[in-house]
């Protein structure tokens, strides 16, 4: 690895109780991190929007609001790409079982849109089963393609 | 900051002039009472002004399409005006410009309603 890429390369960790305000910290976190790597406005915007609607999932769908249970978060950027893991100590869920957002009997549906999101604003996207319980979702977004 | 709404009436168009972010918390549930409120009230042609918001989640998004339900339901419209690039996006990521109907300018928009 080039001096550079040593300087550069970064992991941020943090435990975050399951609350809403832990969803503006996450945000301010992940943020904080791209924009030192120079990510546009547009992909800002675009990763500030996946790590909220990631978070929330963990806040309200994972682990419910539980007061004992945290969302784990690591960030890690490499000058390449910045990527995300959000995890909480809920219950696991199958992604292929969800509705279609995008189907026409699903498209006035209140919820659900979340994932979708997720997917369209980053690069790579994948829900997996945390251990020992819970559910993980990776996130990356790659420097190089920022602006496209 | 979260959302800011204003209504005014333009004919009987009530136009609803937002401010901020609509998102999960205090900016869904305000913009949500709002649609509602005049709803119950009787209007029937509602045109969301969107120009001056910065940030819609999937739960902003959520209670539009909820409003949008509540108003059609009840024999009413609800459209859209000014949308940000950002907020025409999700527009098209979701799928919803299939639903809604989108204004760039004030005076067609209000003259569109049937």
């Amino acid at each position: 690895m080039a001096e550079h890429d040593r300087v550069a390369a970064q992991t941020v960790e943090e435990l975050l109780e399951s609350t809403l305000e832990s969803v503006d910290q996450a945000e301010e976190i992940v943020l904080r991190l791209a924009t030192a790597m120079g990510f546009d406005e547009d992909d800002l915007h675009r990763i500030g929007i996946a790590v909220r609607e990631c978070m929330v999932n963990a806040v309200v769908h994972g682990n419910r609001y539980h007061s004992r249970k945290k969302v784990h978060l690591n960030v890690a950027r490499t000058p390449d790409q910045l990527e995300i893991l959000i995890g909480d100590e809920g219950g696991s869920f199958d992604v292929s079982k969800l509705p279609d957002p995008l189907a026409e009997e699903n498209l006035l549906r209140q919820s659900g849109r979340g994932l979708l999101m997720m997917r369209a604003f980053m690069d790579e996207f994948q829900v997996r089963q945390r251990q020992p319980l819970g559910t993980e979702v990776r996130m990356v977004k790659k420097l190089a393609k920022a602006g496209q | 900051m979260s959302v800011k709404l204003t209504t005014r009436q333009v004919g009987d168009v009530t136009v609803v002039d937002a401010v901020g972010r609509i998102t999960l918390g205090d900016g869904a549930s305000t913009f949500r009472d709002t649609i509602r409120d005049l709803a119950a009230g009787g209007k029937k042609k509602l045109l969301l002004n969107l120009a001056e918001v910065s940030y819609i989640d999937s739960s902003g998004i959520g209670e539009m399409v909820s409003g949008f339900t509540t108003v059609t339901n009840q024999g009413g419209q609800v459209k859209l005006l000014n949308l940000t690039k950002r907020v025409k996006d999700l527009l098209q990521i979701t799928k919803l410009y299939t639903v809604f109907e989108v204004f760039e300018d004030e005076a067609a928009a209000v003259r569109s309603y049937s």
